[in-house]
C-alpha cells in the first residue's frame, strides 16, 4: 500500500512527465484552451497511458526479454499505443459522441504523445512487476490530468484578464506553464 | 524450439512483430464490430456542406433536420444561404442532378451580411432575440440590444419581428480574419524591365488605375 502512494507520488508530482520531464507538450499546450476538453484530453490520455504500461509491461516480459529483442522495444511499444489508441478512439465514439468531437484531431494525436512512449520505455528500463508498471502508468496520467486541468483553468481565466497586447494568447500561456513547471521543480526531494 | 528462434535473431524478430500485428489486428477488428457507431454517416455529410446558419428557410428547424430530410429523400434546393454552390456539393455527394435553387424559400444572396441594430433606435424589446436562431444577440428587456458579429449568420430572420425597423444587414467587410493571398498576377509586369515598354506603368504620377489593373 505504501509503496503504491510512494510511486503515485513520485509520478504525479516529483517526476511530473508534462512539467519536469517535459513529455507530451503538444496537448498540454493544444487542448487547454477550454477547461471542458482539457477534462476529456484528460481522461483519455490517462485511460490510454494506463492501458499502455500494462500492455507494454506485458509485450516487454513475455515476448522480448524471452526472445532477447531488447532492441525491438520502441517498434513494438509504437505498435501497441497506436493500437490502445485505436480502441480507446472507437471506445470514446461509441460512448460519447460529443467528446469525440471536442477532442477532435486530439484524440489520434494521443499516439504521438511522447509520454506515453516515454512511460513505456522508462518501465521497461527499470525492471517493475506488473502491478508497479501499471500505477506508473496510472500515475503519469493523473499527473498529466493535474497538470492540464490546472492549466487549462488558469487559460480560461487569462482569456478574459486584461493582458499587455505583446502577451496575449500563446506568450501568456508560455509563461504561464514555465512558471508551472517552477512550481513543481520545488517537489523535487519530496520522497 | 524457444532455442532455435533465440539463435536466429532476424526470425525471432520477424516472428515477434509479426504476432504483435496479428494478435493487435484481432482485438482492433473485434472491437470495430463490437463499439460499431449507429446511425446514417450521410446525414453528418449532409449536415456539414449545409451553411449551418439554423435560418429555417428551408421549412425545418435548422440545418441538421433538413440533412436528415435530404438523407430520407427530399428536395435538395430548399437552402437559400447556401445557395448554388450548396446545392451542387450535396448533388454530387448524392449523385443525383442538381437542380436550382427553389425560389420558393428564398433568394441567393451574393455577398455575406450580418445584422446590425441601430443601438440609439432600439427600444428593448427582445423581440429579436427571441427570432436569433444561434442566439447572436445580447439584450434585455428595455435595455439596448447589439449584435455577437461573430455568430451571427446572416440569416435575416431578425428583420422581420423588430417593431422599430432598427436592424439593417450589412455586407461583411474583410479583415485580418478572413483576408487570403489574392490569387496570383498576370505575369505583365512581374519583371522590372516590363514596366520600361508596358504602357500601364508609363504614367508614375497616377499609380492607382494601375493597382486596378493588376488586381
Amino acid at each position: 500500500m505504501q509503496e503504491v502512494a510512494v510511486i503515485l507520488v513520485s509520478s504525479v508530482l516529483i517526476n511530473n512527465y508534462v512539467l519536469v520531464q517535459f513529455l507530451g507538450l503538444c496537448p498540454f499546450m493544444g487542448v487547454s484552451k477550454k477547461l471542458e476538453s482539457a477534462i476529456g484530453m484528460s481522461a483519455a490520455t490517462t485511460f490510454v497511458l494506463t492501458l499502455t504500461a500494462m500492455a507494454s509491461h506485458i509485450v516487454n516480459k513475455m515476448l522480448l526479454i524471452p526472445l532477447e529483442l531488447e532492441y525491438l522495444r520502441t517498434i513494438s511499444f509504437i505498435l501497441v499505443i497506436a493500437a490502445v489508441v485505436q480502441f480507446t478512439k472507437m471506445f470514446i465514439e461509441k460512448t460519447s459522441p460529443l467528446l469525440y468531437r471536442v477532442l477532435g484531431v486530439f484524440l489520434p494525436l494521443i499516439t504521438t504523445n511522447c509520454a506515453v512512449l516515454g512511460v513505456a520505455l522508462q518501465n521497461s528500463s527499470k525492471d517493475l512487476n506488473f502491478m508497479q508498471a501499471s500505477f506508473y502508468g496510472f500515475g503519469a496520467g493523473a499527473g498529466f490530468s493535474l497538470v492540464l486541468i490546472l492549466f487549462s483553468a488558469m487559460r480560461e481565466r487569462l482569456a478574459a484578464a486584461d493582458i499587455p497586447q505583446p502577451f496575449e494568447g500563446a506568450a501568456i500561456a508560455m509563461i504561464t506553464a514555465g512558471l508551472m513547471s517552477l512550481a513543481f521543480m520545488g517537489f523535487s526531494g519530496l520522497v | 524450439m524457444l532455442d532455435m528462434v533465440i539463435q536466429q535473431p532476424i526470425l525471432a524478430a520477424l516472428i515477434a512483430l509479426v504476432s504483435l500485428g496479428l494478435v493487435f489486428g484481432a482485438l482492433l477488428g473485434f472491437a470495430a464490430e463490437k463499439f460499431k457507431v449507429d446511425g446514417d454517416p450521410v446525414i453528418d455529410q449532409i449536415d456539414e456542406l449545409l451553411p449551418q446558419t439554423q435560418c429555417g428557410q428551408c421549412g425545418f428547424p435548422g440545418c441538421r433536420p433538413y440533412a436528415e430530410s435530404i438523407a430520407s429523400g427530399d428536395a435538395i434546393n430548399k437552402c437559400p444561404p447556401g445557395g448554388q454552390a450548396t446545392i451542387n456539393a450535396i448533388a454530387s455527394l448524392l449523385d443525383v442532378p442538381a437542380p436550382d435553387l427553389d425560389e420558393e424559400h428564398g433568394q441567393e444572396s451574393e455577398v455575406k451580411t450580418v445584422a446590425y441594430i441601430r443601438e440609439d433606435e432600439c427600444i428593448g424589446c427582445t423581440k429579436c432575440i427571441q427570432a436569433c436562431p444561434v442566439d447572436a444577440i445580447l439584450g434585455a428587456a428595455k435595455l439596448m440590444h447589439t449584435v455577437i458579429v461573430d455568430e451571427c449568420t446572416g440569416c435575416d430572420l431578425c428583420v422581420e419581428p423588430c417593431p422599430v425597423d432598427c436592424i439593417d444587414m450589412l455586407p461583411v467587410e474583410q479583415d485580418i480574419s478572413q483576408w487570403q493571398w489574392s490569387a496570383p498576377q498576370t505575369p505583365d509586369g512581374l519583371i522590372a524591365t516590363d514596366g520600361m515598354n508596358s504602357p500601364n506603368l508609363a504614367g508614375q504620377d497616377n499609380p492607382e488605375p494601375n493597382r486596378e489593373d493588376a488586381a
